[in-house]
């Protein structure tokens, strides 16, 4: 028999970036929250995410959740452990032809009312004199920011704890039985379920397609000052959201501390988490040709992670088809932290019934029923 | 037994036995090679290349183990103290 | 220098001397390679105001054949061979055989002031005093555990140390126990009374330990317990030391299986020294500790396992394993006292890369949550201080091995064979 039921308001079953910001936002609501997490929190995709607080406008969906999100994020400027910097984001153009289309992408952001604008050549080495010689400009987004996330999505679950969720660290969802959840300690937990697992996705909700894109990244020892926005290439989208099964782009990033963070790679087919040295090598010469002198820093560590990955590249925020009292948010990709507080404040309202702020069209599970 | 190399710490010079490691070039100056993150001095701890204590700047190279680097005539070495 | 070598061996102390020289006899092209600027590793280490012993000499003398690659920092394994990083830039190298001959480093614990300057490791205060730093006139404290404090001893005492007292944390009976166990070592005992001999006049106090250090810029004062009450001295450096732990990064990265002795790691080995991964051998401490005799033999061992020579590797096994019976007695008898795992208080840093106190570790059941949480172990060292104390205290194992095995830089990490010699990042 199973052993002890406890009921609750919403179980959200995962403690990432996503889960703990569901669990966080339901609690603030008064709802009475669990939240099942086997691993460290903030331990999967939330560990492996660079931490950029970015409006991507490739995507209208996807720039109305992010601009929705950022809003939200202004709420931990001044939060410790979330190491909040306002560091904005410079996006370089090798030639005229990107430094071009930057600005119907300014234009984009500014309908939006994402304060962005293009800089010169002259501006840009002003702003990052690392930069390597020959570039055409770039696009400044001055008030995006680099948070930690595993820290913040610890914050999270705590302040939800403290508003009275229930924590089941340790523990495993074995199977989602009608209203409610079965533990792996014997432990029934009824009530509406919200599957936040990411990349795990499909062991509990196995109609809604899921894969993991694995990225690397590399941190380096503290050089303070050599580096001071985020940096990516305008190429980005090129680079990193091609159809090519691997691909990396610049990407590089001031931590707080004076760590310099580099990105990033992307692989459809690679299943194992080991660090790929030919991945890593394509990505640091990438880096070198932007920034030449990150060839003498000293890194400290290279890991991989797992971007949670749905078939059309936006995230599942919505009920279960053809479930009742099931819900999900899943599938952020490289976004989940950018998107983690709006997706949770529109999540929680379709749990509640209240009509979202954005349009959650979307993002409905639904879309894979069809 | 052996030669002198000179060198210089923190715009000081310093001279040693050929051989000797940075490390011991630091000390004659100070027993402050970095600043940890919450800005507490330190100094040498395993004196084998794991610990990371004695991190300096040689030669204008950030984040460099005195204790493993040897000394080398003329070399200008820069601690975080 | 050829990329390729029929026998690589990763560390030039004892085992890995006798490993490369052994090999070369056979005929094979060897590479030796150390990241420290000359061969010796620790024990043989090169001290500039004195003669290496003439052991130590005699395994230089034979290192005609073998290509000895100083300052070559092993970082990271690829398909083809180890990604190595020296001070010219960086090199992959690959190899039929390889021996993992990575030795030890001591144990360190934390306790209360043991980040003021001026307090090291016992072999670590041995080891800089060997390259110079001056010791001479300082009044030094050294503790801690095992034989490594009275070798310690020996070589500050010659640098002009003033050696106020050792201060060794197993039990008097315990200490005398293993020295009537001396009598069926011989030579043993005529290297430990000479040892005694040598330190005439030095303290040699049982059953007491560190309980914390005081100072400002730098340490003062050291509170010991012994068995008779605290006692506090003055004292220039401290020098306090645990113990040794293997050196099995490389070998973890390698994917070799690991056995356990208490809490820290050792590389798994067969009779003949063979890891788990095939071509790939463990001699010496790597292997466990076993002390010096049992790494010149077990070097020996590995060279000639690995160019084909099992039988003569067989023939060096009964000396062997009677050395590594050494090795046990010592490690029983020099047991760590269960207080020691106490010495760390809330508010004493356990991460010195990050500064994470003990506290802050409160609650957490895995290096990773715990480092995820509150940055231990994700500092310059990679956990290596931290991580091996933290399992030491009981409260979670090391977290595995991932490259780079030492920080290392992104130009080596990206395959470049040279640096560029204008564009160092200066100043921070």
């Amino acid at each position: 028999m199973s052993g002890t039921v406890a009921s609750f308001d919403l179980i959200v079953i995962g403690a990432g970036i996503i889960g703990a910001s569901c669990a966080d936002e339901a609690s603030a609501r008064g709802m009475r929250v669990a939240i099942v997490e086997p691993g460290p929190i903030g331990g999967g995709a939330t560990a492996a995410a660079m931490g950029h607080l970015v409006a991507m406008d490739d995507d209208p969906a996807e720039l109305a959740l992010a601009n929705y999100s950022l809003h939200h994020w202004e709420a931990f400027a001044d939060v410790g452990v979330a190491e909040f910097s306002r560091c904005g984001t410079l996006w370089v153009a090798r030639n005229d032809d990107e430094l071009a289309a930057a600005g119907t992408r300014v234009a984009r952001l500014n309908t939006a009312g994402v304060e962005a604008r293009v800089v010169d050549a002259g501006a840009l080495y002003e702003l990052e004199p690392a930069l390597a010689p020959g570039l055409a400009g770039g696009l400044l987004v001055p008030r995006e920011a680099v948070v930690y996330p595993p820290r913040v999505a610890d914050h999270l679950v705590k302040r939800a704890q403290s508003r009275g969720a229930r924590l089941y660290a340790g523990r495993r969802v074995l199977a989602l039985p009608r209203s409610g959840a079965q533990l792996d300690d014997g432990t029934r937990l009824a009530g509406p379920v919200l599957v936040a697992t990411g990349c795990a996705l499909p062991a509990l909700l196995p109609m809604l397609p899921m894969r993991g894109r694995k990225g690397h990244l590399v941190i380096t020892d503290r050089y303070p000052g050599l580096v001071r926005h985020q940096l990516l290439e305008l190429g980005y989208a090129d680079s990193a959201h091609g159809d090519a099964d691997s691909s990396v782009a610049f990407n590089v990033q001031p931590r707080p501390t004076g760590q310099i963070l580099i990105g990033s790679s992307r692989e459809f087919s690679a299943t194992d988490a080991a660090v790929s040295p030919s991945m890593v090598q394509r990505m640091l010469e990438r880096s070198f040709a932007f920034v030449p002198r990150l060839r003498e820093l000293q890194a400290v560590r290279i890991w991989t992670g797992f971007r949670p990955t749905t078939p059309d590249g936006r995230p599942y925020l919505g009920a279960v088809p053809g479930a009742t009292d099931q819900w999900v948010a899943a599938g952020h990709e490289g976004l989940g932290v950018t998107t983690a507080l709006g997706s949770a404040k529109l999540m929680i309202d379709l749990v509640q019934g209240r009509q979202p702020a954005i349009d959650p069209a979307p993002y409905s599970p639904r879309r894979m029923a069809a | 037994m052996s030669a002198q190399v000179k060198l210089s710490v923190n715009g000081l010079p310093v001279e040693v036995p050929a051989g000797a490691s940075v490390a011991a070039a630091v000390a004659q100056v100070t027993m402050q090679f970095r600043r940890s993150v919450s800005d507490t001095r330190r100094a040498p701890l395993c004196g084998m290349g794991v610990c990371f204590e004695c991190r300096v700047q040689v030669d204008g190279v950030a984040h460099v183990r005195a204790c493993m680097t040897a000394v080398t005539e003329g070399m200008q070495v820069t601690t975080d103290a | 220098m050829p990329d390729r070598y029929d026998v690589l061996v990763a560390g030039a102390g004892p085992a890995g001397l006798a490993a490369a020289q052994t090999a070369a006899a056979h005929g094979a092209r060897v590479g030796l390679i150390d990241a420290q600027p000359r061969p010796g590793g620790q024990v043989w280490r090169h001290d500039v105001r004195r003669e290496a012993p003439r052991a130590a000499r005699e395994a230089f003398g034979k290192l005609r054949d073998v290509d000895v690659l100083a300052s070559h920092s092993v970082v990271a394994v690829e398909s083809s061979g180890l990604r190595v990083e020296t001070p010219q830039g960086g090199r992959l190298i690959s190899y039929g055989s390889l021996i993992l001959a990575t030795g030890a480093r001591e144990l360190l614990l934390p306790f209360s002031g043991w980040t003021l300057p001026g307090v090291t490791g016992a072999g670590g205060l041995q080891a800089l005093a060997k390259q110079g730093w001056p010791v001479a006139g300082k009044r030094v404290v050294i503790a801690g555990s095992g034989p490594l404090l009275l070798a310690a001893a020996d070589t500050l005492r010659k640098h002009g140390a003033r050696v106020l007292g050792i201060y060794e944390q197993a039990p008097a009976a315990v200490v005398h126990a293993f020295a009537r166990q001396l009598r069926h070592w011989p030579a043993r005992a005529v290297q430990a009374i000479g040892l005694r001999l040598r330190l005439a006049g030095v303290p040699y106090r049982l059953g007491s330990f560190v309980r914390r250090a005081h100072g400002g810029d730098g340490v003062q004062r050291v509170d010991i317990e012994t068995p008779t009450g605290t006692q506090a001295l003055d004292c220039d450096l401290l020098a306090v030391g645990y113990g040794l732990v293997p050196n099995t990064e490389l070998a973890q990265l390698l994917g070799c299986a690991m056995d356990y002795l208490g809490p820290h790691p050792h590389v798994s080995v067969d009779r003949l020294l063979r890891t788990s991964v095939g071509g790939v051998y463990a001699a010496g401490e790597a292997g466990g500790i076993g002390g010096l005799a049992v790494a010149r033999l077990e070097g020996a061992m590995a060279g000639h396992v690995a160019t084909g020579h099992s039988v003569a590797a067989h023939a060096l096994l009964p000396q062997r394993d009677r050395e590594r019976r050494f090795g046990a007695l010592l490690s029983r008898h020099f047991a760590l006292d269960p207080r020691l795992h106490a010495l760390a208080e809330d508010s004493t840093l356990i991460c010195r890369c990050e500064d994470v106190t003990l506290g802050e570790l409160g609650g957490f059941t895995n290096a990773r949550a715990a480092k995820l949480a509150t940055r231990c172990g994700m500092g310059a060292c990679q956990g290596r201080i931290c991580g091996t104390a933290l399992a030491e205290l009981g409260r979670f194992p090391r977290d595995g091995a991932r490259p780079p095995i030492f920080p290392a830089r992104l130009a080596t990490l990206a395959g470049l064979t040279t640096l560029p010699s204008d564009d160092a990042y200066r100043g921070s």
